[in-house]
């Protein structure tokens, strides 16, 4: 577990779209082993009883009325965007749909 | 070539294939709110009015969940016998403008509807995998290069649909013909407006649906499968899914192998083409959402939605039918239901109307705004009047069409129009006074070939409702021409 492979590295980072230089990849590698060796320790732990934690809190069923509230942010957000056009955000061209 | 039971996709699959079939449905949930936000859950609004930074993923924006959402995608967990379970919301990442935050709040490993089924209408039960909330994406317009997806020069994104409460629902791969898949499409169509749950329209794209197809000879393992998208009506739905059965086995059979993949279906050219090979699950990196809570529906809360739920199409379809003596899968049956005229069509034939008038004026007559508010006796009446013989049929959908419109009684609306049935003997005196005074025409539709006599029945027809001032049966009256000149 606690072994990390450079092409494992590369994959991850396609994956959050960062283009890495070998330079990186190289010094990267080791630190994100170090971090997985980490959690490898507390994996090797007996925790068979347990339970699985998804939140640190003991609260369950928090939710709001369903209740409209205008935000109106529209134009000040749309203003601080690279760019804008016909009150949408203008961005590069994607080919594709969405993964 | 020995004789054997035709297998649903006999007409459309090459001898001795079978295709095997599971479909993934999007909907959009009938809140006044998005899921994570207080910005309304609105179709059709200018380009980004309904934003905030929760769902532009502004930082420091934090999710508050609606509780509508919720309390609509378990109503829908139970109309689709699934267990509603104790659930947590996920992280799936990826990197796409149309998700402002680079990952979508939605469910994983703890979803909160697991393991219902739905029953279509022709018989077969199709399991329900799971039934989750999510959170909608955005909407791209890709801009530049006509508007085509592959040449956009940049695209134009809004946000408006930006975490809309969605219930994604996962079926087994349980159909066999894209008939069932349509039908399936259908009826959870009816379920999710009986229900109030969404108001389902494919067009406006609150209700997507994508379908997972494979092949394989029968009695052989299922082969490969293939997501289609874009699929923008029940119409498209069954076209796609035979187009790529047929592309799969037409691969298969020149040797070459069926790649896992999302295709898109191209509705103009009737064709599918490859959209992109699909991430694996892993390359999501979901994992749990620190900023919700996990939901633990009690057993109390789910009595309660259960009492609520109100009785479902496949249970009214069977009321119906047994109360007219037909199948549930009657036209009549089916498209009562569809309109919300069950309950109509049963009191009637209840009150001793006739099953079968009921049915057809539900399904011919009866497509109208306003049908819902006809008084069921008043229907009832007006089907007695009819079989009783008081009004020819042509002249019951007009007397019908009046007590929609104007929420009058059958007899005296028939009364007001002057409408007595011609009884035969009077259309037989018409009828022999029209072929002596047109002896020339009645020769050639006598003996005439079928377009010379379709154009004459049209003459003969015309001349009866205008001596009979439009009383005449028009069936009879056709009938009763045909008789004559011994057809
Ligand atoms: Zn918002």
């Amino acid at each position: 577990m606690a072994s990390l492979s450079r092409e494992e590295v590369v994959h991850v980072a396609t994956l959050a779209r960062l283009e890495l230089t070998d330079e990186q990849i190289d010094t990267f590698t080791p630190q994100l082993a170090a971090i997985l060796a980490n959690a490898a320790d507390v994996e090797a732990l007996d925790l068979d009883d347990v339970p699985a934690t998804s939140h640190p809190y003991p609260l369950t069923n928090v939710w709001r009325p369903d209740v409209v509230r205008h935000a109106g942010v529209r134009d000040a957000v749309l203003a601080a965007a690279p760019a804008a056009q016909d009150g949408m955000f203008r961005v590069p061209s994607v080919l594709g749909d969405a993964p | 070539m020995t004789p054997s039971t035709p297998s649903p996709n006999a007409s459309v699959l090459p001898e001795g294939w079978g295709m095997v079939i599971g479909l993934e449905v999007h909907c959009e949930l009938a809140t006044a709110t998005k899921l994570f936000c207080c910005c309304p859950n609105h179709f059709g609004d200018q380009p980004n009015a309904n934003t905030c930074p929760t769902c532009l993923g502004l930082p420091g924006s934090l999710p508050m969940l609606n509780e509508q959402a919720v309390e609509l995608a378990m109503r829908l967990g139970r109309a689709l016998n699934c267990d509603v379970k104790r659930s947590v919301f996920s992280r799936k990442n990826y990197f796409y403008p149309d998700q402002p935050k680079d990952y979508q709040v939605t469910q994983y490993d703890l979803p909160t509807n697991l393991g219902g089924h739905l029953d279509l209408p022709s018989g077969p039960r199709i399991g329900i995998t799971r039934a989750h909330i999510e959170e909608d994406t955005g909407k791209l317009n890709h801009v530049g290069g006509g508007g085509r997806i592959h040449d956009a020069e940049h695209s134009l994104v809004d946000y408006n649909r930006s975490g809309v409460p969605l219930v994604e629902i996962v079926s087994e791969a349980d159909m066999r013909s894209s008939e069932q898949a349509k039908e399936y499409a259908n009826e959870l169509r009816a379920i999710l407006l009986a229900t109030g749950v969404s108001d389902a329209k494919m067009e406006e794209g609150s209700m997507r649906v994508d379908a997972n197809v494979s092949v394989h000879h029968l009695g052989e393992p299922w082969g490969t499968r293939c997501e289609i998208k874009n699929l923008n009506s029940v119409r498209s739905l069954g076209r796609a899914i035979d187009h790529e059965a047929l592309r799969q086995i037409d691969l298969l059979t020149n040797g070459e192998t069926v790649r896992q993949e999302t295709r898109h279906w191209d509705e103009a050219s009737g064709r599918t083409g490859t959209l992109r090979v699909k991430e694996d699950a892993d390359d999501y990196r979901y994992f749990p959402e620190p900023d919700l809570v996990p939901l633990e529906p009690s057993a109390a809360d789910i009595a309660r939605i259960d009492a609520a739920l109100p009785v479902l199409p496949g249970a009214r379809r069977a009321a119906l039918a047994e109360a007219a003596g037909v199948p549930a899968t009657a036209g009549g049956v089916v498209m009562a239901v569809e309109r919300g005229l069950d309950h109509l069509a049963r009191a009637a034939i209840g009150g001793g109307a006739d099953a079968g008038r009921v049915l057809t004026h539900v399904e011919h007559n009866l497509a109208v705004d306003g049908a819902e508010t006809l008084s069921p006796e008043r229907f009832g009446d007006l089907v007695k009047m009819e079989t009783g013989g008081e009004l020819t049929a042509t002249q019951a959908k007009t007397v019908l069409a009046e007590m929609v419109a104007t929420g009058g009684a059958p007899a005296e609306i028939a009364q007001a129009r002057g409408f007595e049935a011609l009884d035969s003997s009077a259309l037989e005196g018409i009828i022999d006074g029209l072929i002596a005074a047109h002896g020339e025409e009645w020769e050639q539709f006598r003996s005439g070939d079928d377009k010379a006599r379709g154009k004459l029945s049209g003459f003969f027809m015309g001349k009866v409702m205008q001596a009979s001032s439009g009383q005449a049966d028009g069936k009879a009256a056709t009938a009763l021409l045909r008789r004559k000149a011994g057809l």
